[in-house]
């Protein structure tokens, strides 16, 4: 057992009074070996982060703390350590790399004031040593021009670069644990793939064991040497990856596996030739403004949307994938009025709805509907949801019972108690919000839906259900349907035909199966090849 | 609702600041029974102290009661404070909300007005527009209304400002809703915790400013305030100490009073401080 970096044992984690649960963790044990990768899967309120913030020492406590069991580091039970000592272990010898590295990182220091603090809590070592530590460190992560990134601040950084001077920074002191906690969820998908080699190279020169949590399958299946699936503060099933990923045994790891949007994508659709929606040479361009006075400087001029011509035909889903920035959000908010372009023309059945006021805007209004990403911040918390559904075809000149009768039925199409007619959004989950802002959508009986980024911010079991529900109603609805997201593993499964956008501009478009089987673009080849987890799909075909 | 007076009776200040509160409102509401008449009807007992002549409080320098005037003061501060704060929120809000849904040209227009009002210290300014109207209840009225809007313009401005671009006002518009609506009907109800706090705290500050104006002798002449009693008898501080005590504890009381009870909403209505707790 000596030769184990970390063993925690039946640990417990208490929740505050009141809380949903008892125990946030329950009765946990794992360990890690040096030179080890140990993941932690689970899907959101499963308490992986709390049990990384436990080994930090970092439970907001008093409310949140360790109740039982043992955290032995190197043999030294760390829920008993002093806080001081605590302090000296964190950073030197166990560090951690966090999900957004915008707010880890002190906006008003720059990157290497901030890495210059490690070396000074912990170390003692002569200012000039310690920059052209720093220095090298940057080096390490492959960051650029190393010199000028030490004097920068962290919003001058983009976020893959501030990711790798957060990794810079945790492996000053050569740890020998890394904990890492969603390192990679608010990345790109070509960034992740740098960030996640760049974290297994750094392990095999330090040796350093790595806690990785994550709730991507696609990750663990590139870089896990074990995985720990946890459900519910317990740990379900422990094992090597290729046991739990390709013989999972309890039944939770099988649904939560069951439910990754496989990368083969799925038998093409017989197709129709009707055009219902086509864009041609949409152009939208943000900033350039000036002050009332026209005194100070112009803003930036982003062109944001770049001469984008698409179409979409009767019942066929159309996905526009592409990375953060890459305008495809834009692109939808034109399409769909929200946003005016600056030109081109959006044609509806031939009409050209770019000119449109806003009142002769309003009877296109229904044919075309938008399901939004956050279904946190797309429900009016001051409204129920009855009438957040029937608001739309009363608007439209819809007496009100027969709003309020279809309302009751969409919640009933979408999954949900009739009950929930006369309830407030904060009283639903997450997916249930999204089906309530799907229902929302429907009311109006739309040819077209523009879905943006509808599953991103749900957990995988819960994407899958939507992406049911989506697919289901397409179907009966015979709907048309614009799917913008950057996960091209959903794209794979939902989509007839992809675009894929960089830079506001369309690179590529083509049947799904063609641009997954035969990309052409040199950027479709690379966004391809960043996808996690492909390895695991080809064994999982075979 | 129980759930609001639940999170609002944590804070014990809070409650007791409604207390005072309402036993003020109470005050004002049965002064014309307790003291019948005139409030300004002179006696032939000048400068009694507190006890003496059947002045619970004592008379002023002509024999006035001083419990009388600070009775029926109490209905004209708080129905000055609470008409001056309606009316301030209501351009305030207007002003907010165009200013922060439109942007833009709009939003400069409004909020360079809104800042011509900002620059002149509240207080003279409220003293100048008096002078000019005339003093009336009126005048006062308008004078504390014209200094208080701008706060709550600026305060509807950035709740507009960050709600307009929430996904679910984006969801209105794809149905096709009016603006006006979309202000009124979904993005104003979830700015109203912040503008109840500000109005209460207000209300607070207008009691204030009408007492100043009042003591500086630009208050109604033909109504009673609290204002009035104190200018009355600052000069006779020195010999008859109960005139200008009573009343100015009286505006001290009210308005510590109405700050808790905004403080307490506060508490209550942010949800932020909430998970604090």
């Amino acid at each position: 057992m000596t030769d184990k970096l970390l063993t925690i044992s039946n640990l417990d984690i208490a929740l505050p009074e009141g809380s949903e649960r008892r125990l946030a963790v329950e009765n946990l044990s794992i360990d890690l070996s040096p030179g080890e990768t140990l993941c932690i899967v689970g899907e959101s309120g499963s308490g992986k982060s709390l049990t990384a913030r436990a080994l930090m020492g970092l439970l907001p406590a008093p409310h949140v703390r360790a109740t039982k069991g043992k955290v032995l580091f190197c043999g030294e039970d760390l829920t008993q350590a002093s806080e001081p000592r605590m302090r000296q272990i964190r950073g030197s010898e166990i560090s951690m790399i966090f999900q957004e590295p915008m707010t880890a990182l002190n906006p008003v220091m720059t990157i290497g004031g901030q890495i210059d603090e490690v070396f000074r809590f912990h170390a003692d070592m002569p200012p000039r040593e310690r920059r052209k530590r720093a220095i090298q460190l940057l080096e390490d992560v492959h960051l650029p021009d190393p010199k000028q990134i030490v004097a920068a601040y962290p919003h001058e950084l983009s976020g893959g670069q501030r990711q790798r001077a957060m990794i810079a920074m945790a492996l000053a002191l050569e740890p020998k644990i890394l904990i890492a906690d969603e390192p990679t969820t608010a990345l790109d998908v070509t960034t992740q793939a740098q960030i996640l080699k760049l974290i297994n190279e750094m392990q095999d020169v330090h040796k350093s064991g790595v806690l990785f949590i994550t709730h991507d399958f696609g990750v663990v299946a590139d870089i896990a040497d074990r995985v720990v699936v946890m459900q519910y503060g317990k740990v379900v099933e422990t094992g090597t990856v290729d046991k739990v990923l390709n013989a999972p045994e309890h039944s939770y790891t099988q649904a939560l596996i069951a439910s990754v949007p496989s990368l083969i994508p799925r038998a093409p659709r017989p197709r129709s030739e009707h055009i219902v929606l086509s864009g041609k040479d949409v152009q939208k361009s943000f900033g350039g403004g000036k002050s009332l006075f026209g005194f100070g400087k112009p803003n930036r001029h982003v062109r944001a949307v770049k001469d984008v011509t698409l179409d979409l035909r009767r019942g066929e889903t159309l996905g526009v994938v592409g990375e953060s920035g890459s305008g495809k959000s834009t692109l939808a908010r034109c399409i769909i009025r929200l946003m005016d372009s600056d030109s081109g023309s959006i044609l509806l059945d031939d009409v050209d709805i770019t000119s449109l006021g806003r009142s002769e805007m309003r009877p296109f209004r229904k044919r075309i509907q938008m399901v939004f990403q956050d279904p946190f911040a797309s429900l009016n918390p001051r409204i129920k949801v009855g009438q957040i559904i029937s608001q739309g075809p009363m608007i439209q000149g819809e007496a009100r019972e027969s709003a309020e009768a279809r309302a009751r039925e969409l919640l009933e199409i979408v999954g949900l108690d009739e009950r929930a007619f006369n309830r407030y959004p904060h009283e639903f989950s997450g997916g249930q919000r999204q089906r309530i802002g799907i229902a929302r959508a429907l009311a109006l009986d739309p040819e077209i839906l523009v879905a943006d980024e509808p599953v991103s911010a749900l957990d995988v079991s819960i994407q899958a259900q939507i992406l049911e529900l989506l697919d289901e109603i397409r179907e009966k609805m015979n709907l048309s349907m614009m799917f913008i997201t950057h996960d091209l593993r959903v794209a794979a499964q939902v989509c007839d035909r992809l675009a894929v956008m960089r830079y506001g501009e369309i690179v590529e478009t083509g049947a799904t199966g063609d641009i997954f089987n035969n990309p052409q673009h040199s950027y479709t080849q690379e966004l391809l090849a960043a996808v996690p987890g492909q390895n695991w799909d080809r064994k999982l075909a075979t | 609702m129980a759930d609001f007076w639940k999170r609002f009776s944590r804070n014990r200040q809070a409650v007791l600041g409604l207390l005072i509160l309402c036993c003020v409102i109470f005050l004002a509401a049965i002064a014309n029974i307790i003291y019948p008449g005139d409030p300004f009807l002179y006696s032939k007992f000048p400068l009694s102290p507190p006890g003496e002549n059947g002045f619970l409080l004592g008379s002023d320098s002509i024999g006035r009661d001083v419990a009388s005037g600070i009775a029926h003061g109490a209905k004209t501060s708080l129905l000055i404070g609470l008409i001056a704060t309606l009316a301030a929120v209501f351009i305030g809000v207007i002003f907010g909300a165009f200013a922060g849904y439109y942007g833009g040209i709009v939003d400069d227009i409004l909020m360079r007005v809104t800042e011509v009002f900002q620059t002149i210290p509240s207080f003279i300014f409220a003293i100048l527009l008096v002078a000019i109207m005339k003093p009336s209840i009126e005048s006062v009225v308008i004078a504390i209304t014209v200094v208080s809007w701008p706060a709550v313009a600026r305060l509807v401005r950035g709740e507009f400002l960050a709600l307009k671009n929430r996904e679910f006002v984006q969801a209105c518009h794809t149905l096709g809703m009016g603006d006006v609506r979309i202000m009124l009907a979904e993005i104003l109800p979830n700015c109203l915790s912040p503008i109840i706090v500000i109005g209460s705290l207000m209300v607070a500050t207008a009691i204030l400013i009408e007492s100043g104006l009042a003591f500086l002798g630009l208050g109604d002449p033909n109504v009673m305030s609290w204002g009035f009693i104190i200018s009355d008898g600052r000069s006779m501080l020195r010999v008859a100490w109960w005139i200008c005590t009573f009343p100015g504890i009286a505006i001290l009381i009210t308005v510590l009073a109405i700050n808790l009870v905004g403080e307490g909403l506060n508490d209550a209505l942010n949800p932020r401080l909430r998970e604090r707790k």
